[in-house]
């Protein structure tokens, strides 16, 4: 009896120390790798490219680095690289989508389903040396399907006005990535819809399109906002690929601040950096408009 | 010819034969239940009313039109989902208009019809709100009132209150009921639910395995099933075996105890005949002119309201409820009871 007693005070039986409690730092260890890479690989190199961007080769404050953007080349290496980003992601939106579309939707059978979901995780991370040695094996001027079109049907395509290593062909090869991406984001939103909406507008006298009006596409909008910007970006950032296929001939803005970085003739760090900050500032731009009309499309989502 | 008519429907998905002879004449007015266990077809049968299933064969007519193939948002007819099916991305005003905005109906009328829709299922307040801001109930209501908004020629329910608490399902099945009385609307109603079914019906249609049973009044169906699967589906029911079966008398032997019952000509009667009696009309205690069946207690359960006792009448079990009454204490295990019933409860199959 004494003994059990004893037990229990000498135990100091305590609630909170049995158990950890729920604000115990255990709690975190899960997370410390992500806040360990985003110091090191995020938050470090992005102060040292705006510190950068402000020094001289010799170190010292300047502002010239920034009044390097508004020269005419590098201005129009900007515009070209927001334009193919648009493009891309515009157009590899509406394929990803409508391929999603009818897989889900669509009720084509599981296999295709199974098929294209495949394809397109392993297409969407298909970029750099690999998918530019692909795209000229078949579509450069010697590629395979261009020299089948040349021979057998007697369609020229270079003759046409085809190249690869231009701005179509540059967006012909990104699609490979972007559109894949696009049905791995869009298709689980897609197989949100539920059935008895679309069931409720027919029964309730509307035709597809009406529904898909005023129903369907409201819902996906949200959605479908999130992955283009993604799809902008994922474009956007894209180094290897361009320099790789057209070795520098499209002037992408990754291409002008690896120029600038690595260093061959025209090595200058400080411009170099001011270039990210620029990047950056498109970046942000881009996604203040996706909030905002991200904001405007879901008023109707629960908060 | 009636208002609303399916003949020789029937539907095959594949190798499983959903609907299969369906035969049904609807009253203009009437509130029909479609009541069966889950997978029996009913949400099959509806939704070929709806338009959302083709019939394998069969012809379905609606007001003497013939609408077995027209397309669903041709056909005027309202349905509410069990899963409420509210457009989320609409608030509540613009999904009760929805039907009247495809029917280009002028922007003025369209939010009177709105505003009365809403008042019928008493929720004005909540016009601009958006669906997830409204309980289950709520929205359920909403989604009642946006099919009725267009004035369809037959409303369709599918287990509307399945999701429910049962609260809620209680008093919305009420309301279902007075909403289609006031409006006079042909209503189909589906459920697995009998007590839903006998509770709102005028008439249930009680379905298995994609064929209807029998088709009655709710009364009928309960007192009169047509055979041993309604008789199961719809209400408790003991079913005894029996031995020495005289029609003739309307005599048989139940655990060697004589037992009276009227027969009716024409029933069908099994090879091991089973006398059928449900646990309400039974009494404790003998009766003048009843039949009395003497026993054992084996349990007694209260329930409150009822009290529901299992007999041991000679090892055959049947189970007796009766109304609690304050000043009678309860049987308990082990008691010697005579249990009694007039002849004309129980009936043979
Ligand atoms: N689209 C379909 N494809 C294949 N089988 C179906 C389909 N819809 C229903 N069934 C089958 O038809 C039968 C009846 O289903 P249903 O009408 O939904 O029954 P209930 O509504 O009475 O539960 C079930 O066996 C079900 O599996
Ligand atoms: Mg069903």
């Amino acid at each position: 009896m004494s003994k059990n007693n004893s037990f229990l005070t000498d135990q100091k039986r305590d609630a909170r120390k049995a158990r950890p409690s729920s604000n115990s730092w255990r709690k975190w260890i899960g997370v410390v790798p992500f806040f360990i890479f985003a110091l090191l690989f995020i938050l470090l190199p992005s102060v040292n490219i705006l510190a950068g961007a402000f020094r001289t080769n010799a170190g010292r404050f300047t502002l010239a680095n920034f009044a390097g953007l508004f020269e005419p080349s590098i201005l129009s290496a900007y515009w070209v690289t927001i334009k193919i980003s648009l493009t891309t992601a515009l157009v590899g939106g509406l394929l990803g989508f409508l391929m999603a579309y009818s897989v889900t939707v669509g009720k084509l059978p599981k296999a295709v389903r199974n098929m294209l979901m495949t394809f397109s995780g392993v297409a969407s991370n298909f970029a750099g040396v690999p998918l530019a040695f692909a795209f000229i094996a078949t579509l450069g001027r010697t590629g395979l399907i261009t020299l089948i079109l040349k021979n057998v049907l007697k369609l020229n395509l270079y003759a046409l006005g085809f190249n690869l290593y231009s701005f179509w062909g540059l967006s012909l090869t990104y699609l490979f990535f972007q559109f894949p991406l696009m049905v791995l984001i869009i298709t689980p939103a897609l197989d949100g819809l539920k059935k008895e909406w679309s069931e409720a507008a027919e029964n309730l006298g509307a035709t597809r399109s009406l529904y898909w009006r005023k129903v369907a596409l409201p819902i996906l909008t949200p959605s479908i906002l999130g992955a283009i910007i993604l799809l902008f970006g994922n474009s956007f950032g894209a180094y290897a690929t361009a320099y790789s296929l057209t070795g520098g001939f499209i002037n992408l803005i990754t291409i002008v601040v690896g120029s600038q970085i690595k260093g061959d003739i025209l090595y200058n760090p400080g411009l170099g950096y001011a270039l990210a900050v620029g990047m950056v500032i498109v970046m942000a731009v881009m996604m203040a408009i996706y909030y905002y009309l991200r904001r405007k499309s879901e008023r109707w989502l629960p908060r | 010819m009636a208002f609303l008519t399916l003949k020789n429907v029937s539907k095959v998905f594949g190798n499983t034969t959903a609907v299969e002879d369906f035969n049904l004449e609807v009253e203009k007015g009437e509130f029909v239940s479609f009541l069966g266990p889950s997978g029996c077809g009913k949400t099959t049968t509806l939704r070929m009313i709806a338009g959302f299933e083709l019939p394998t064969s069969g012809i379905i007519t609606l007001d003497g039109e013939d609408i077995t193939y027209k397309s669903p948002n041709q056909r005027n007819v309202g349905m509410v989902f069990q899963s409420y099916a509210l457009f989320p991305n609409l608030t509540i005003g613009q999904n009760i208009g929805f039907g009247l905005q495809v029917r280009k109906m002028p922007k003025e009328e369209m939010e009177k019809r709105i505003d009365e829709m809403l008042s019928i299922v008493h929720l004005e307040a909540h016009k601009n709100k958006y669906p997830h801001q409204l309980s289950g109930g709520q929205q359920q209501r909403i989604a009642l009132a946006r099919a009725l908004a267009i004035n369809p020629r037959v409303l369709l329910l599918d287990e509307p209150l399945s999701a429910l608490d049962a609260k809620i399902r209680v008093e919305l099945r009420l309301e279902i009921r007075r909403i289609q009385q006031e409006m006079g609307i042909t209503t189909i109603y589906v459920t697995h639910d009998q007590e839903e079914a006998l509770l709102i019906s005028d008439r249930i249609v009680v379905m298995s395995q994609g064929l209807i049973e029998q088709v009655g009044t709710p009364d009928k169906i309960y007192n009169y099933p047509s055979n041993e699967f309604v008789a199961q589906f719809v209400g408790q029911l003991n079913l005894l075996p029996i031995t020495d079966v005289d029609l003739e008398n309307g005599k048989c032997l139940l655990a060697g105890q004589e037992v009276r019952f009227e027969h009716t000509p024409g029933r069908i009667i099994s090879e091991s005949p089973r006398l059928a009696i449900r646990p309400e009309e039974l009494q404790i205690g003998t009766g003048e002119g009843r039949n009395a069946l003497k026993g054992r207690v084996e349990s007694a359960l209260f329930l409150g309201a009822v009290v529901r006792l299992r007999v041991d009448i000679g090892g055959v079990f049947l189970s007796a409820d009766f109304f609690n009454e304050r000043s009678r204490t309860l049987p308990h295990s082990g008691d010697e009871v005579v249990i009694s019933f007039p002849e004309y409860s129980c009936w043979v199959m």
